[in-house]
């Protein structure tokens, strides 16, 4: 299961989350729905032609812009299982670990695979393997926080375990104050 | 984990939060008094789909006795709503499952944006993951050009650094130019800190700050500087009187020049308003150009007051006697157009100067439109010329000064139009 393997879709850089879901299809929040408009401004025909398994393989910044967790929801609906970018951007990077979207930080990777290669990815070690230009390729570690929460399921599960199996009322100052420094150093939100 | 003192939502991204709260099996929130619900981007309700949206926000925040869910009549733009009464303010943690959630970082609080999942897991426990962020100081000093307000700062600084020139920093605005900037002028820089990769943008509070603040603030402002050591990853620094009107051209925040630099681009729309610009300073602004004068006959205005109490006020102050004597339109509250939403969409091949905070393809409608960002000054001076135009282009030599627009100004002879 952590292995996947697919078809590459290339990318440039800054794609923004108006071209991953444009803001017209925001009254509609489940994953198939907003799935028929992946990527519509950029190619009116990816939807179509994206299959289930292919993969997204950007450059620097993807996900700038909005807030839009429905962005993460219609690649996740088009059966994209995993996306590789140089790098991401911070509220992407967050929903995507949020919904349980695999995302790979891998620069050499995101530079020299090319449209249509033939992808194998491991998504437990991180290894891009290149099938048609026979190179591999490791993507960046995951912090030990992002790794909690894709042990625990996703954010909604860890907090749960982590208030004893619910959410009741928690005190709060008027100056809310970090309690951790986690997570640690060496991931990005 | 942190605590957050604050959370909020809008129409499109509540009901994702709420969808994910209730799978999730949690049944109460963290504090009722501390969660916003704002429906304020495709409202008042465009189509059944956005009614089903907000009826939806409706009902949780009946269900959960959440204090803050405004509606039509008392709704605003969110990012100038929760500042103008009093809900967010100095020393506050906030997220907002809305990317210009940093614009709070004007009142010196960490502030902003994150998915709807975060805000699910905010609603209920009142905590969220962080990694602490590296800073980066942008050093602004001098007095401004005339014109020039914190909206062209913005606009400047990301042409410089790229919209991801301060991927995952916290951005910090500071300088002997901050003193020369009002508080709608930092709510609009902090708001654009997003559009440079930023996770937060902050001004350290000062005597501006406290007098935006005290007898609104709800709760005890805690009003924090950085330390003296404290140590930033890259430091800039810029001579503000040398940085003129600017205009982010498409499809990209960072594409920022010189609104004199940009030679004939002639428009169909011009949209003033939304979380960067639609304050009441904006609005004043905007009307110091229009009083006088016509919107060009090519072109549309739409002017956004941001919040109810913006609207009285610029109504107070006769600016809409100014809008519609120049045939400028002006709408209710609402984040419409910005995001391609509703109340003036953009068919293909058409071009807008906004004063909103995203140029992306399609931003604000078709695929094939464009959008040009700029301050409230170059929209409305744009508005009137029929191309993107400086208050100078159409005859404005002196901008505002404190106070309403229309008081002793001496309207224009003419207007000096390009042949189209």
């Amino acid at each position: 299961m952590s292995t996947i393997r697919g078809r590459a879709w290339t990318f440039g850089r800054d794609v923004d989350t108006d071209l991953i879901i444009a803001a017209r299809y925001l009254t509609m929040k489940t994953a198939e729905e907003l799935a028929c408009h992946l990527m519509e401004d950029c190619d009116p025909d990816f939807a179509q032609s994206v299959k289930p398994g292919d993969i997204i393989v950007a450059k620097e910044n993807f996900g700038c812009g909005s807030s839009r967790e429905h962005a993460p929801l219609a690649i996740m609906g088009a059966g994209v299982p995993v996306v590789i970018a140089k790098s991401f951007a911070r509220i992407f990077y967050r929903n995507a670990f949020n919904t349980g979207l695999p995302i790979l930080v891998a620069p050499d990777a995101a530079e020299a695979i090319h449209q249509d290669d033939e992808l194998e990815v491991d998504l437990r070690t991180g290894t891009i393997r290149d099938l048609t230009s026979g190179v591999d390729y490791q993507a960046e570690a995951l912090p030990d926080f992002m790794q909690e929460l894709v042990a625990a399921g996703g954010l909604l599960p860890y907090l749960k375990q982590r208030h004893g199996g619910r959410a009741g009322r928690t005190e709060t100052g008027d100056t809310a104050a970090a309690t951790t420094a986690e997570p640690g150093d060496a991931g990005r939100d | 984990m942190a605590r957050v003192d604050f959370c909020l939502g809008n129409d499109i991204t509540a009901p994702v939060a709420i969808d994910e709260f209730e799978k999730a099996g949690f049944d109460s929130v963290f504090d009722p008094g501390r969660i916003a619900l704002i429906p304020d981007h495709f409202t008042p309700n465009k189509d059944i789909k956005t009614a089903t949206l907000v009826k939806q926000m409706r009902e949780f925040a009946a269900r959960h006795h959440i204090e803050h869910f405004y509606e039509v009549g008392r709704v605003g733009v969110e990012h100038a709503l929760l500042p103008e009464l009093g809900l967010v303010g100095p020393g506050d943690v906030v997220v907002g499952a809305d990317s210009h959630t940093c614009t709070y970082g004007a009142l010196g609080a960490f502030a902003t944006g994150v998915g709807s999942t975060d805000l699910a897991g905010a609603m209920a426990t009142g905590e969220v993951w962080f990694r602490v962020p590296e800073s980066i100081l942008y050093r602004f000093d001098g007095g401004p050009a005339p014109f020039v307000t914190g909206k062209d700062l913005i606009l400047f600084l990301i042409g410089e650094i790229g919209v991801d020139g301060a991927l995952y920093a916290a951005m910090e605005f500071t300088g002997s130019t901050i003193p020369h900037l009002s508080m709608d002028s930092r709510f609009s820089m902090a708001n654009m800190a997003i559009e440079a990769g930023g996770k937060n943008g902050v001004f350290t509070p000062d005597d501006i700050t406290r007098e935006y603040v005290e007898g609104r603030f709800r709760r005890d402002p805690v009003y924090l500087a950085s330390d003296p050591d404290a140590v930033y990853v890259r430091e800039y620094q810029w001579d503000a009187a040398r940085i003129p009107l600017m205009v982010s051209k498409p499809h990209l925040p960072s594409n920022a020049v010189p609104a004199e630099d940009l030679g004939d681009v002639n428009i169909d729309q011009v949209v003033i308003g939304s979380c960067t610009n639609g304050r009441i300073e904006d609005l004043r602004q905007a009307a110091a150009v229009l009083r006088g004068r016509k919107v060009h006959k090519n072109v549309r205005c739409i002017v956004l007051p941001a919040t109810q109490a913006v609207w009285r006020q610029a109504m107070n102050e006769g600016l809409f006697d100014i809008f519609v004597e120049a045939e400028a339109v002006v709408s209710a509250p609402t984040c419409g157009p910005c995001l391609g939403g509703h109340m003036g969409i953009l068919a293909a091949g058409e071009r807008a100067v906004s004063t909103t905070n995203r140029n992306f393809v399609g931003r604000m409608g078709h695929a094939a439109s464009e959008v040009y960002l700029a301050g409230p000054y170059v929209a409305a001076a744009s508005a009137v010329a029929g191309y993107i135009a400086t208050p100078q282009h159409v005859g404005l030599e002196e901008p505002l000064k404190d106070g309403a627009a229309g008081a002793g100004r001496t309207p224009p002879a003419g207007v000096e139009r390009r042949a189209q």
